[in-house]
């Protein structure tokens, strides 16, 4: 059933007790032509985009919890396509243009929120490198605009200008950047998957990779064995240990990134701010709560749970940034598991393996990738071939030397 | 978490800085290309018990190897590098 304002009124009169799950809870059959193994924003895109671009739809997502409990249902639900580096610059703007189609698309109202990211910076040194920046955007067809510091403060009264350390002397904005709920996320992608025919496998974790002569032959699962001619690998923070069954090793590490909601305030920010002397990014929801967050915690971990010291330091970028910001309290505080990569961009390819196809290394910056993610994954797995979008994104790119490394700052995950 | 410096007694874990994976081996300056990719880039990236590298920055210095549970954030064992 598709959504419409009629629906709404009808089951808003009835007292909205005629709602029916929107997607299927199906016993797993024994074979699929296409696995995807993590059901997350990237592994329900990818089912959906099977179907809807090439027409594959004997596909099975596996999801060892439940949808939305991994990552997709923890990030600051950031979308943005502000990078450096051409192969990112790309392939983040055809994700920013599904983003702008997307609700259409799949019928479900994501919340999908334009209302710009604003990179602030604090010396003449790193105004160069923003410039820089976007002046690289421009070139690739993305917006950005420069500001100065008299229009940051027109645009976000409560930011703290002439702090002694650290003056905000402007921002990089991207105003097509926003904020998109993620659970709708999560959701609207399952939901339209399964419509278009796909099995969405809850409480079913992949244990086991059945590999003969080369080539995959399934997954051995909680609930039995799934055969499969293809397999794709779409689980977040934790695919080393899923690749780890096929015997590959991945240039990854696991590190968890925690993210703060505060209680709900009346509406004092419409735009997205992240602080440039620290690391630190705010915005608001619908509900009035500030969602922030900052730095990864450094060490490897699947925790899901991050430790004291960094909740300190991204508490002290929020006072130093908004200084009314200090007598909030804040209600919750959690962490995710994430794969960093060696370099940190993420890697959507083949492997050595015949029929096993990786999604995987998207860092804390995933969420914003979602859509173009799913769409290239798609595009690998059905022809084989990666999409010109996503033929930078190779495994064996840290062989070769071709690192997409935004930053500059090597082998250090830790760093990125 | 709380890390036991052999030096310094237990302390927090703000006061170390952390550089990663301590058993990947440094090969010879002439093994092939793949040796290094593998030295630099792969990693087990374990679910459970795993050494890494930590310096106690803002304490006495040291270098140390850190055995820790990724999954539990329990420590292990703490040794000065240079005996591990
Ligand atoms: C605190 C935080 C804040 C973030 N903020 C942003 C942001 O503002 N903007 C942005 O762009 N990105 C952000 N990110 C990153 C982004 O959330 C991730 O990169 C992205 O969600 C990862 O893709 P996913 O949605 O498919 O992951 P997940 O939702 O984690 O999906 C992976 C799934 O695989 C499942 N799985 C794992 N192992 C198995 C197995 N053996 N069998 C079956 N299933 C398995 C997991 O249960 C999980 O559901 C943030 C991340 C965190 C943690
Ligand atoms: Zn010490």
């Amino acid at each position: 059933m598709d959504y419409s304002i009629f629906g709404l009124l009808k089951n808003a009169l009835t007292g909205n007790r005629l709602w029916a799950p929107v997607w299927r809870d199906p016993a797993p059959k024994q074979r699929y032509d296409t696995l995807i193994v993590g059901g997350g924003g990237h592994g329900l895109a990818t089912a959906y985009y099977l179907a809807k671009e090439h027409g594959i739809t004997d596909v099975a997502v596996l999801e060892k919890g439940y949808i939305g409990s991994g990552n997709v249902g923890r990030n600051t639900t950031i979308i943005r396509s502000n990078y450096l580096l051409p192969a990112n610059t790309h392939f983040y703007e055809k994700s920013l243009q599904l983003w702008e189609g997307l609700e259409q698309d799949l019928n479900y109202n994501a919340m999908v929120s334009q209302r710009g990211v604003l990179n602030l910076f604090h010396s003449d040194a790193q105004r160069d490198a923003y410039a820089r920046r976007g002046n690289a955007m421009r070139l690739a067809g993305v917006d950005a605009d420069l500001l100065d510091a008299v229009t940051v403060r027109a645009m976000v009264p409560g930011i703290e200008m002439q702090d002694a350390r650290f003056p905000v002397k402007g921002g990089l904005l991207q105003q097509r950047g926003g904020t998109v709920r993620h659970d709708a996320v999560a959701w609207g992608y399952a939901r339209a998957a399964d419509r278009r025919g796909a099995d969405i496998l809850q409480n079913t974790e992949v244990t086991g990779i059945r590999v003969e002569a080369g080539r995959v032959l399934g997954v051995e699962t909680t609930r039995g064995f799934i055969g499969a001619r293809r397999i794709g690998l779409a689980a977040a923070g934790h695919s080393s240990r899923v690749a780890a069954m096929a015997g590959l090793r991945l240039p990854i590490e696991s590190h968890v990134l925690q993210a703060f909601v505060s209680e709900a305030v009346k509406p004092l920010l419409d735009t997205v701010v992240t602080f440039g002397a620290g690391h630190f990014y705010v915005s608001q929801s619908d509900k009035g709560g500030l969602v922030f967050g900052g730095d990864i915690d450094g060490y490897n971990s699947y925790a899901q749970r991050g430790s004291l010291p960094v909740v300190e330091e991204v508490m002290e970028c929020a006072v130093t940034l908004f200084p009314a910001f200090s007598r909030l309290r804040y209600l919750r505080q959690w962490g995710g598991v994430m794969d960093m990569s060696m370099d940190g961009s993420p890697i959507i390819d083949r492997t050595p393996v015949e029929g096993l196809f990786l999604n995987c290394g998207w860092c804390y910056g995933g969420f914003k990738a979602t859509p173009a993610s799913g769409w290239c994954f798609a595009h690998t797995i059905a022809t084989g071939q990666p999409h010109p979008l996503n033929a930078a994104f190779r495994l064996d790119r840290f062989a070769t030397g071709a690192v997409l490394d935004e930053k500059g700052a090597g082998a250090r995950p830790n760093l990125h | 978490m709380r890390i036991n410096c052999p030096f310094c007694g237990t302390r927090g874990n703000e006061e170390f800085t952390v550089l990663g994976a301590a058993d990947p081996v440094r090969p010879d300056a002439d093994a092939p290309v793949p040796d290094w990719v593998a030295y630099a880039h792969a990693r087990e990236n374990p679910r459970g018990p795993h050494r890494d590298l930590w310096q106690h920055q803002h304490g006495c210095r040291a270098w140390l190897v850190v055995e820790r549970d990724t999954l539990t954030h329990a420590v292990i064992a703490v040794r000065p590098a240079r005996d591990a």
